[in-house]
């Protein structure tokens, strides 16, 4: 069985975000990139299934810019034995990559798609469930763990309030949550050998895919500060505070 | 036109998330109607009926929408979405599990979690983990949005009056199924909806000490239990504890964050909070500068010292 895995090229999640002056968007002059955290997620929960013989080949893909070629490297240090790259300088949104990711999945044919549950960047958390519903198939967001067998997924996933474990027919669609595995360091050969694997490049026009965006971004602004209030002494000044001048308790 | 908001429940009451979704389309404008969609669920109805400023209540009941798989409630909702200019969903584990399904079956965008309506087409979300917030306008036709609850006062429960109305179920897609749910069960308030959250960190050092420390307090204060992410991933506490941008975002009246150094990913969840206390033995920490009251001093000490004072 094929995995596929769309990886995302975002800002590291190490730096912290700066609107830029024009309030136009984040600067990301000059700063650094990885994939998308839970994309990575995504990834080593593939390769552990091919490790375990549940699936034969893992395929990541991203769309973007020609650097989002990095990101896959990167995929297939971890472990994906090929990448595609849908080549693109069009800003895209959530919808556009779905369809995108449809294409590519209509054409590879897998039979379980894992990704992350949202890009730490636009915090959108639609990808996933915008694939499946483009597919028609079933889904499990915020997987806590994936156990595939005898033609179906049994999926634990991270609710409101506890978990819950669904049972899907396969082919599906499956978004990481933190805690579903914790990835793997790509060793050095793992990374000589990723450089080479093959990695084909398409544009949308070859899927047939619109992707002009629905949004458009009327600007970005800081949000409001908390200032920093007082230190207080002691237990009994704090609980002098709130009762008197916060009025809380 | 009129706006469409999807009603969270669990067939029995119907959650305060929905009242916020409910005054963000106020806030829209425009006749708000409500889709109950569950099984035995009358009585979720009955109370959504009730909200003030609600003109009419749509009930699809159905034995396979007891268990709401998203597959199922998504294409519910494209059902009925003919003549609403708008179709919201609180940004709860189950809104951002449909309403992006919603959005591809219409072929429009969906905008997430907004904490702020500027006009029927413009709204205010946040990006980075809260480190941005962007102004984004929609051209399509029809705008599917998740709404945080945080950003919004909840409507009045009561006061309205509208007329239910039963609405054909989908054919049931058995796509997926519920094969088990571990939902804890806690006296305490929902975190989400709780007036006052008691939250541990790293610096309980063991699940054993953030039980022992904490509960007395929560107990006291008859407030909610949070974690953050560090407490979460150490096995102090399960995942539904943690508040935080990949946990549940907060706004309680009081926040008292103890242990908890303030990463960026914590505040990004509790930042909305109206008064934060921190309880920490570092003076460093970040937490202290977003919190109202800081006490620098040993949890451990401080904690019980609280508990007997208040």
């Amino acid at each position: 069985m094929k995995v596929l895995v769309p990886v995302k090229r975002v800002m590291d999640y190490n730096v912290k975000a700066r609107v830029k002056s024009d309030g136009s968007g984040i600067d990301l002059a000059n700063v650094k990139m990885s994939m998308n955290p839970f994309d990575e997620i995504a990834v080593e929960e593939a390769v552990r299934l091919k490790e375990a013989g549940v699936a034969t080949e893992v395929i990541a893909v991203s769309c973007g810019l020609a650097n989002c070629q990095e990101t896959l490297r990167t995929a297939m240090a971890i472990g994906a034995d090929r990448a595609i790259l849908v080549d693109t300088d069009v800003e895209l949104q959530p919808l556009a990559v779905a369809k995108l990711l449809k294409a590519v999945a209509d054409k590879e044919a897998p039979q379980l798609i894992i990704l992350g549950k949202q890009a730490i960047d636009d915090d959108a958390n639609q990808t996933g469930q915008m694939l499946a519903a483009l597919l028609g198939w079933p889904q499990a967001t915020f997987a806590s763990k994936v156990v595939v067998a005898d033609g179906k997924a049994t999926v634990t996933r991270e609710v409101d309030g506890g978990l819950e474990t669904l049972a899907l027919s396969l082919p599906a669609v499956v978004t990481t949550d933190l805690r579903l595995n914790e990835p793997r360091y790509a060793t050095l050969p793992n990374i000589m050998k990723a450089k080479k694997k093959p990695m084909d490049t398409l544009k949308p026009a070859d899927l047939g895919v619109d992707v002009a965006p629905r949004l458009a971004t009327v600007k970005v602004s800081e949000p409001p500060k908390r200032s920093a209030g007082i230190k207080v002494a002691d237990v009994a000044q704090l609980i002098a505070k709130l009762k008197n001048e916060a009025k809380v308790i | 036109m009129a706006i469409l908001v999807i009603a969270e429940h669990d067939n029995a009451s119907l959650k305060a998330a929905t009242l916020n979704t409910v005054a963000a389309a106020a806030k829209i404008g425009g006749e708000v109607h409500i889709l109950v969609a569950g099984s035995g669920c009358q009585v979720v109805a009955d109370q959504a009926a009730k909200i003030a400023g609600v003109a009419k209540v749509k009930l699809a009941d159905a034995a396979h929408y007891g268990e709401l798989t998203a597959e199922n409630h998504a294409a519910l909702i494209v059902a009925n979405a003919a003549g609403y200019s708008h179709i919201l969903a609180p940004a709860t584990s189950h809104g951002k599990n449909t309403l992006p399904r919603v959005a591809a079956l219409l072929d429009v965008a969906q905008i997430s979690e907004i904490i702020a309506v500027v006009d029927a087409d413009t709204f205010v979300r946040p990006i980075y983990a809260g480190n941005a917030l962007a102004t984004v306008k929609s051209s399509d036709a029809t705008k599917v949005i998740t709404v945080r609850s945080t950003g919004f006062d909840a409507a009045p429960a009561d006061g309205g009056n509208a007329a239910i109305e039963a609405v054909a179920a989908a054919a049931d897609l058995g796509q997926s199924k519920l094969v088990g749910r571990e939902i804890a069960k806690s006296e305490r308030p929902e975190l989400t909806a709780a007036k006052i959250i008691v939250s541990g960190g790293r610096g309980m050092g063991s699940g054993e000490n953030y039980h022992a420390t904490l509960e007395p307090l929560a107990d006291k204060l008859g407030a909610a239990l949070g974690a953050s992410r560090a407490a979460v991933d150490a096995g102090f506490v399960p995942n539904d504890y943690q508040v935080g941008q990949t946990g549940k975002i907060v706004a309680p009246q009081l926040y008292i964050a103890i242990g908890i150094s303030g990463a960026i990913q914590h505040l990004a969840g509790m930042k909305d909070s109206k008064v934060i206390v921190a309880i920490n033995k570092d003076p460093d920490a970040p937490i202290f500068q977003v919190a109202d009251y800081g006490l620098v001093a040993d949890l451990f000490t401080a904690v019980p010292e609280l508990v007997a004072a208040l």
